[in-house]
């Protein structure tokens, strides 16, 4: 299997407070993979391991993307790589027009920035202050936007559809297709990785595989639907009752 | 917090310097130093003035309704002078205004005519060439009746002089209905003095915009320009973008008196401190009712060795006033840094790009050309670590 993402045993603190107990996963190219958790169990933490803030500290364990162990990069160094994240609460910066941040994200990889923001309704967003004022809507699709640009092989998503309202949860659903080539048949070169506490976006975008996620472990992985199903039917609670840890 | 000394009389008289005639004997590289602040060809002006240390050298206008000529002149022409000289800032105010009384060495008469409105700007240049001189200056701008003018004043040294003071007078009126945009980007050098004394008055309906940018490193400034806003619906804004560095005392204000009805002020300032002493005052006095004031200092500390005092004032005579301060000093927030990051630029850039973000102040009534000039200057800052 060609994997673009392993994460082998992943143990992972933040301010020595231990978050991630031996996470392991993989995900092959071209595949998205979902997981479940409520808030606080270690998903957000996950995504921000391994995009490689340094608050993370990781204890135990390995990320390797494309076959190179980035445990150790910094932020930009895997963005550099394709690792691209959009951010549940991204915060402002003053001054700093989303026009800016866009012609970083493309550097010189040729994608037409006005055009792609006129295709999912964002012009007029271009010359405001990034996320100043955005509602949640505006938020993720400036986030999804940026990510388009950037144009990275792995997508990390957090919580995409949160504070989304429903004229807008299609057209995001919309950019995160073609952000993961939902609209190319095999072979995808795009991977992801979705969180979701709610699991409604997979009403928008399919999933390869999916898991679930509690106190910083892995206890199931398997159909996205059916764990989604399970979770809308019995709650998490349900999960922690009806799943025993899986072995990988 | 003490002011940082400088003694007038330990400099020598910039008027014993070897005389430039023309803008063709200095260097290339300080042709292009000021080429960078503005004097540059292919950007229309209406008229232009440049002096370099006591000498006026350049001093030319191009569109009918202005004039601009060296005080010097104006002195001896320009009959109604004694109305405009000395009469907002006073000789006796400290030894700097005293050293420029007692020893003029030049600057500039600048005045539009009743009504007439210039499209491009008047472009300023105050140019110290020589070393350990006093550079001693008195400006004078008159606006009259519905007139209007943008006025760039770029002062900068020349790259490799060891020190010297800039002491300016400058005296603004603006009549009735008349506006003043004044922006003043300035390149000064590491072990240059600066001591500005500006008083500015405005009469009814009469606008005055200031915009104060200094991105590079100057050894000390202390200014605390005074605007007197005297006519009913007069305005007033003072912005200062302001960066200081290690071995730098900055100290700068604006003060707004707001003595008739319906006056308006706002005096923006915003802060990079890399170290040294960054002092940022402002301080607006209501004489009337129905004013409104608001003051606003935000300072962005990127290290601990350094010092920022935001010292905002307001004082009102009266009730049915509206004056509000708000102030803020702050390092820069790690999730902003760490956003960028993750969108591919390493730790300066991003602290860079976050820096100039901060500066980019949208200044209202600047003209295009004028907020170009200001954020080509934020470019050729190279800020960041």
């Amino acid at each position: 299997m060609n994997y673009l993402l392993e994460i082998k045993d992943l143990w992972v603190e933040i301010e020595g407070k231990e978050i991630l107990k031996g996470i392991s996963l993989s995900i092959p190219v071209g595949e998205t993979h979902i997981i479940f958790g409520r808030n606080g169990s270690g998903k957000t933490s996950l995504l921000m391991t391994i995009m490689g803030f340094p608050a993370y500290r990781v204890k135990h364990g390995h990320i390797i993307f494309k076959g190179e162990d980035i445990t150790h990069l910094p932020p930009y160094e895997r963005a550099k790589r394709g690792i691209g994240i959009m951010f549940q609460r991204p915060p402002t910066i003053k001054g700093v027009k989303l026009r800016e941040i866009l012609k970083l994200c493309a550097k010189e990889n040729g994608i037409k920035i006005e055009e792609l923001a006129r295709t999912f309704q964002f012009s007029s967003f271009l010359d405001r202050e990034v996320n100043k004022g955005f509602s949640g809507g505006e938020l993720k699709k400036s986030e999804l936007l940026q990510l388009l640009v950037q144009d990275p092989d792995l997508v990390l998503l957090d919580e995409p559809e949160s504070g989304v309202d429903l004229e807008n949860i299609h057209l995001i659903g919309e950019m995160i297709k073609k952000l993961l080539q939902k609209d190319v048949h095999r072979p995808r070169k795009k991977s992801g990785l979705i969180i979701t506490h709610t699991g409604f976006i997979l009403k928008y975008v399919t999933a390869d595989l999916g898991y679930v996620i509690m106190n910083g472990e892995i206890y199931c992985k398997g159909n996205p639907l059916e764990i989604f199903e399970g979770i809308q039917k019995f709650g998490y609670e349900g999960c922690q009752q009806c799943l025993k840890r899986c072995e990988f | 917090m003490a002011e940082k000394k400088v003694d007038p009389k330990a400099f020598k008289s910039a008027k014993e310097t070897r005389v430039v005639e023309d803008l063709s004997q200095l260097s290339p590289e300080e042709r292009e130093r000021l080429k960078l602040l503005g004097l540059d060809e292919n950007i229309p002006h209406e008229g232009e003035f440049v002096q370099v240390d006591a000498k006026p050298i350049l001093c030319r206008k191009k569109v009918e309704g202005l004039e601009v000529m060296p005080i010097t002149q104006a002195l001896k022409t320009f009959d109604k002078i004694g109305d405009y000289l000395w009469k907002v800032v006073s000789p006796e105010k400290d030894e700097f205004t005293r050293a420029v009384a007692e020893d003029l060495d030049d600057g500039y008469f600048i005045r539009v005519l009743p009504g007439y409105k210039l499209v491009y700007p008047v472009q300023t240049c105050l140019y110290i060439k020589s070393d350990k001189i006093s550079q001693k200056v008195h400006n004078i701008v008159i606006v009259e009746e519905g007139a209007e003018l943008n006025l760039i004043t770029s002062c900068s040294v020349h790259p490799h002089i060891n020190s010297a003071l800039h002491i300016g007078i400058s005296e603004f009126y603006i009549k009735k209905g008349g506006k003043l945009t004044f922006t003043m980007v300035h390149m000064w050098g590491e072990k240059i003095a600066v001591r500005p004394r500006t008083g500015i008055i405005v009469e009814e309906g009469g606008t005055y915009i200031s915009t104060y940018v200094s991105l590079f490193p100057v050894n000390t400034i202390q200014t605390s320009p005074v605007c007197r806003l005297v006519g009913e619906d007069a305005k007033a804004s003072f912005v200062s973008i302001i960066v200081n560095y290690p071995d730098s005392h900055l100290d700068i204000g604006g003060e707004v008196h707001l003595e008739a009805e319906n006056t308006r002020t706002e005096i923006i300032s915003r802060n990079v401190v890399y170290g040294g002493i960054n002092i940022a005052r402002g301080k607006i006095v209501a004489k009337a009712p129905k004013v409104k004031g608001h003051l606003e200092c935000q300072g962005l500390m990127l290290s601990d060795e350094g010092l920022m005092m935001a010292i905002p004032e307001l004082d009102s005579y009266y009730s049915d006033v509206e004056l509000t301060h708000e102030a803020a000093v702050g390092k820069i927030a790690r999730e902003e840094v760490e956003y960028l990051m993750a969108r591919g630029l390493n730790e300066q850039e991003a602290t860079s790009l976050i820096v100039k973000g901060f500066l980019s102040v949208k200044i209202d009534g600047l003209s295009p050309e004028l907020q170009k000039q200001i954020d080509k200057t934020l470019e050729l800052a190279k800020l960041g670590f």
